[in-house]
């Protein structure tokens, strides 16, 4: 029996319009209405809530949670779930992430959609469990080995939380990669009202499943339903399809070339390019106060609050201050980058570590422009007057 | 059925034939393993569309490959917690598992205990050759005491896993061992694991002439083949002697392999009684619903 997604249960599950809840709840309830059929989760600080939130209402839509004994079985779990061909979720946070990172970088290079929440905290080691930071923006990107691309959204708020979980899982259809929702423990922990989204006022992707003759079929390559896109259609486990897949570097048909150098690079490239080549499509920012703006912050995340109140005071005292919040940070935004660095002579990049994001900033930044972080260690947030005193400083 | 179709006919149907060559060495005991299991298949007139065959890293692990079936070659030791997944999203299919002992049990030691006690409904196949064999002979945590290895030149220290052993006391609901010189057990053992609702274990003890054999004055891969059948005893007969025999024929015994089948209950398999919560649950929600979705 394949779980099939019954909206209208998950909506009544749900239930009122407007709740006040936290941002992991909101997760789970985004991950529902996207239409996760399995979740595998193992209990870690401040991320639990999304498994347990699961845990109540996944069964109760007919889908399956299981608590698995760690985080590697947790990312396997669910990427032997997208196979049979349901959507699929984990939550974790940074000592997870990190187990994760050898199952992430397979499901990359197997092409499966899923979602991995990252309420983010800090490190290394064990560090501050139940302490909000920005600990893995990095990780998302360069933390499993060998050359990948890597798609990550960026929830400010707690309707973001819920909002962008629906998202991951359409760009996770939609690119057949694994897409990392990086929270934060404040952002996560934080309550706020949501407006939840009813069955008609939500638009979801699903992944192109195969339909082509058995024997025609090309797992591997460009889609063969879909002209012109880079990513393949996918076929399901049990559809009789009787696809291999496998983490070693294969051919188009999935076999073995594990010493095939053309091989290789043209499957890397590709993994590569079918996200690369959608980077300005992609580009999701929020701007504040640009217009005019001469000194600006790049924020992300928890910390994009304070730094626009650290905005509106400013410019209360005269200061052409503006933001740039990315929303999606990988792929980088690096064009939107670019031209805002063009326009301004300073980006400051607040971040809760000693500065992660503000690295591919400045590789993007024009070089004229300044591009300096305003690190936050310790989990506690900027304070509004913190951020403001570099806007008053970066000024003069 | 099985005496329908021959062996070369069998290889036909089942083989996936774009892999081949595989990768097997002379004298490995892999090659007979996925003969029986295409045996065991053919026997149980099983559907290969409905079919999945996960694996980890490693000789064994390269089996589903040869498989004309949809297959899962995942990471080093993670296959079970693969295939929890696999079949939580569709139980309908039946999935079997490949692995070896140092992927099993070594990296992938925790999956497989709890794979087994939370009695996922899958059947697993360990090819155990007491060696890693594919990254070129290094010490496994099922090795015997003694054996040299290119990651224990100068001998052993460590005790063995005993794989079957350790599935049995943790409940599995299927567990069977056996040489793979013996062809008709494993058949028939395959068949009985994968029929077994929750968890089956079928431990095959495979030689690895090359990265075992070769180190351990086992080379010749006749003297190889010879020394399972020396060491290994049906575990009735094991228990005979233990219990009854000489002080001779114990000392003769006390160190040799039992195999046979040790475990072979039916148990409602974890996503069985998943399903009939989920049930449940939806009822509840529509009489609270008023009988509306």
């Amino acid at each position: 029996m394949r779980y099939e997604l019954d909206p209208v249960r998950v909506r009544k599950i749900l239930g009122n319009k407007k709740q006040f809840i936290m941002g992991d709840m909101a997760i789970a309830y985004g991950g529902l209405l996207a239409g996760v059929g399995f979740f595998g989760g193992y209990p870690i600080t401040p991320a639990s809530e999304v498994a347990e939130g699961m845990a109540r209402m996944l069964p109760r839509a007919g889908g399956t949670f299981i608590q698995m004994e760690d985080e590697i079985a947790s990312m396997a779990a669910i990427i032997g779930a997208a196979w049979s061909g349901t959507k699929t979720m984990t939550a974790t946070s940074g000592p997870g992430f990190s187990l994760m990172m050898e199952n992430y970088g397979y499901a990359i290079m197997t092409e499966t959609p899923c979602v991995i929440a990252n309420v983010q905290r800090t490190g290394p080691s064990t560090g501050q469990p139940t302490q909000g930071a920005q600990g893995d923006m990095l990780q998302t990107r360069w933390g499993s080995h060998g050359d990948m691309m890597a798609i990550a959204l960026c929830p400010s708020t707690v309707q973001e939380c819920l909002d962008m979980t629906i998202e991951a899982f359409n760009l996770s259809e939609k690119y057949r990669h694994p897409v990392v929702l990086l929270a934060d423990g404040e952002v996560g922990h934080l309550r706020e009202k949501v407006v939840i989204p009813d069955v008609d006022e939500m638009e979801l992707i699903e992944r192109i499943e195969a339909t082509v003759d058995k024997d025609k079929f090309i797992p591997y390559s460009e889609s063969q339903t879909n002209p012109g896109s880079k990513v393949p259609d996918f076929p399901t486990f049990g559809s009789g399809y009787r696809s291999y897949v496998t983490g070693l570097t294969h051919n188009d048909m999935g076999f073995p070339a594990t010493d095939k150098q053309p091989d290789h690079e043209r499957l890397i490239n590709r993994l590569v390019s079918k996200i690369t080549d959608d980077r300005e499509k992609l580009t999701d920012v929020e701007e504040i106060e640009l217009e005019d703006a001469e000194i600006v912050f790049v924020t992300y995340g928890a910390s994009a609050r304070p730094a626009e109140s650290a905005v509106r005071m400013a410019r209360a005292k005269g200061i052409k201050a503006g933001m740039l919040r990315l929303k999606l940070v990988w792929p980088f935004p690096e064009k939107a980058i670019y031209e805002l660095s063009k326009k301004v002579s300073k980006i400051i990049v607040p971040e809760m570590s000693l500065g992660q994001m503000v690295h591919p900033v400045r590789e993007f930044a024009a070089k004229d422009c300044e591009v300096i972080v305003a690190p936050k260690v310790g989990g506690v947030m900027h304070l509004p007057v913190e951020l403001l005193a570099y806007l008053e400083e970066g000024s003069q | 059925m099985s005496e329908m179709i021959n062996q070369t006919e069998m290889r036909e149907k089942y083989l996936r034939k774009g892999m081949l060559p595989s990768i097997f060495c002379n004298g490995c005991g892999h090659g007979s393993s996925l003969d029986y299991t295409f045996r065991a298949i053919e026997e149980l007139g099983l559907d290969l569309d409905n079919m999945v065959f996960a694996s980890g890293i490693g000789c064994s692990s390269r089996i589903p490959g040869y498989i004309n079936a949809d297959g899962l070659h995942t990471t080093h030791g993670r296959s079970l917690a693969f295939a929890t997944g696999v079949k939580a999203a569709n139980p309908e299919l039946d999935v079997v598992v490949f692995s070896g002992d140092g992927d099993a049990t070594g990296i992938g030691g925790n999956h497989f205990i709890h794979a087994a006690r939370r009695n996922i409904d899958i059947t697993v196949i360990i090819l155990n050759n007491f060696i890693y064999g594919m990254t070129g002979g290094q010490v496994a945590p099922t090795s015997p005491k003694g054996t040299i290895a290119t990651t224990a030149p100068y001998g052993n220290l460590e005790g063995a896993f005993d794989i079957s052993e350790l599935a049995k006391s943790l409940g599995a609901a299927y567990v069977a061992r056996w040489p793979v010189f013996y062809p008709s057990q494993p058949i028939k053992s395959i068949k009985d694991a994968i029929q077994t609702k929750g968890f089956s274990l079928v431990e095959l003890m495979s030689p690895c002439p090359t990265a075992y054999g070769r180190r351990n004055k086992l080379g010749n891969i006749k003297k190889l083949w010879d020394w399972y059948e020396d060491n290994s005893i049906l575990a009735e007969e094991y228990d005979k002697i233990m219990n009854y025999g000489t002080d001779e024929e114990k000392a003769e015994t006390i160190n040799k392999i039992k195999i046979g089948v040790f475990q072979h209950t039916e148990k409602v398999g974890f996503f069985e009684a998943y399903e009939e919560q989920i049930a449940n649950l939806m009822a509840n929600d529509d009489k609270k619903w008023g009988g509306s979705k």
